[in-house]
């Protein structure tokens, strides 16, 4: 199996930049705006984003977590899977427009479910979502609102998003089937 | 995971697991909208062979909460008052496409058996076997413990270096059990105290330290004070001469409670007697976790129901 890397730190936080803008243009400003990542890597992406929307609105803004894990439609076909904590920022969703940050959008079921969650936390005003790469395939009638890259991919490659919170460095790589 | 039957099998990892879970599942529960999609379509039969209401009621909510569908059986009222064997009822069940079973039973090793047996396919979860083990209350109570000492930040934790003493009905009790060996497992010191009568004959395999006198174990000012349940329904013997001199000798009244650090954590894992093992002052007070335990026991269930039926269960 071969790795190739695709993105490094530097395009991701070029990336991570543009789509902040991009959501504060959309959003006309920061008000009423909720980041929540999905874990694991889309925390940490929602936390970066946040962290760029203060420094460039001078409001300060935070992030939250949203753990989709008990609303999953594939349960039964994984080893049981641990759920993270879900955080939601004290002042709630109601009436907010939330962004869903992830680190890759593939077939689209984890938003899927994560629309689900929100649905039982609350009823924002919006949803939209972001990912730092969009790779395809998507087997649902979803798609991204902000997108880092779109790295069109064989369903045979694995795609890895490594951040250096959590892997101890940034960068993006495709490993190719193993045949 | 595959059964709960015992936590006297359940390694630290295990644990923490379980107890993590229960967090996420006790987050989910202050939500507007309190029900989960993760069960949908698993069924759960509460399998209650002896009287209950808190652990049933506490496993019905847990599995619906969950979306799992329910079925409330008892052995009054059944085919067992018609002398159907344990064997014939789990193969009913299993005809039903039961997914987990709650089976709480008079005999101890009845989930054991269940689990084994090859009768039935379903998860087993104990919800207490004669008195052997009561694995959902220990772990409630480990719950309800570490949320009083770490709060919010009680992720990942175990009871490293808690001192907590059981008193009471040691002999007849499958709580003090269950939590003998999770407490210990999860790092605390555990001191039992009973009158000799109420010590089982033989624990010389068990991690504790057992103590005669109340007034001596609770000047040692340990953490968690643990009462237990006289349980007259079990004693065909005399124990005690009468329940006035083991209140006097062995329960929480008002004068140990208020000699008691006021941040001594006072459990009860219910139904209480008031005024024999436990006074009203104390079961009252802002240091008895007794309504805590019941709330967290749903969320705990929910992480017992969650790790057993969610997941491929041929690995």
């Amino acid at each position: 199996m071969s790795a190739r890397v695709v993105f490094q730190q530097a395009d991701i936080a070029r990336a991570l930049t543009r789509i902040s803008h991009e959501i504060l243009e959309s959003n006309r400003g920061a008000d009423d705006l909720v980041l929540l990542g999905i874990p694991t890597r889309g925390v940490v992406l929602a936390d970066r984003i946040a962290a760029i929307i203060s420094d460039i609105s001078g409001t300060p803004m935070e992030a939250g977590s949203l753990d989709v894990t008990m609303y999953r439609d594939d349960l039964a076909k994984h080893p049981t899977r641990t759920p993270s904590p879900t955080r939601i920022p004290a002042s709630g969703i109601d009436g907010k427009t939330v962004i869903l940050v992830d680190d890759v959008l593939y077939s689209g079921r984890t938003i899927r479910a994560a629309l689900d969650a929100i649905g039982d936390i609350g009823r924002p005003r919006a949803v939209r979502l972001a990912a730092l790469i969009d790779r395809g395939h998507r087997e649902l009638p979803i798609r991204p609102d902000f997108v880092g890259k779109n790295l069109p991919s064989a369903q045979t490659e694995r795609i890895n998003v490594h951040l250096s919170e959590i892997d101890g460095a940034d960068l993006v790589s495709i490993d190719s089937a193993a045949r | 995971m595959r059964h709960l039957l015992s936590t006297r099998d359940l390694d630290l990892d295990t644990a923490i697991r379980l107890l993590d879970v229960a967090e996420d599942m006790a987050d989910t529960q202050q939500r507007e909208v309190k029900k989960l999609p993760t069960l949908r379509g698993k069924t759960v039969v509460n399998l209650f062979f002896e009287d209950s209401t808190r652990t049933r009621i506490s496993f019905e909510a847990a599995a619906k909460r969950l979306s799992a569908d329910v079925i409330n059986f008892s052995a009054k009222g059944s085919s067992v008052s018609k002398g159907e064997s344990l064997k014939d009822t789990a193969q009913t069940l299993q005809a039903m496409g039961a997914d987990a079973v709650v089976i709480r039973h008079p005999a101890s090793g009845a989930p054991q058996t269940l689990a084994t047996s090859g009768w039935i396919d379903a998860g087993i979860l104990n919800a207490g076997d004669g008195t052997h083990e009561h694995p959902t209350q220990a772990l409630l109570d480990a719950f309800t413990i570490r949320k009083r000492v770490h709060g919010a930040g009680s992720r990942g934790k175990s009871l490293d270096g808690l001192a907590v003493t059981i008193v009471g009905d040691i002999l007849h009790s499958r709580v003090a059990r269950s939590n003998v060996w999770l407490l210990t497992t999860l790092g605390a010191t555990v001191t039992l105290v009973a009158p000799p009568t109420l010590v089982p004959v033989d624990t010389r395999n068990w991690p504790v330290t057992i103590g005669y006198d109340l007034d001596d174990a609770l000047a040692s000012g340990p953490d968690v004070v643990m009462m237990l349940r006289i349980q007259g329904e079990r004693m065909r013997d005399a124990f005690f001469p009468n329940s006035r001199e083991y209140s006097r000798r062995w329960g929480l009244d008002d004068g140990r409670l208020h000699r008691l650090e006021p941040t001594t954590i006072v459990m009860h894992p219910g139904p209480m007697n008031r005024g024999l093992e436990i006074s009203a002052a104390a079961a009252d007070s802002p240091m008895s976790t007794v309504r805590e335990q019941v709330t967290n026991g749903v969320s705990v269930r929910m992480a017992a129901l969650y790790l057993l039926l969610s997941g491929d269960r041929e690995n």
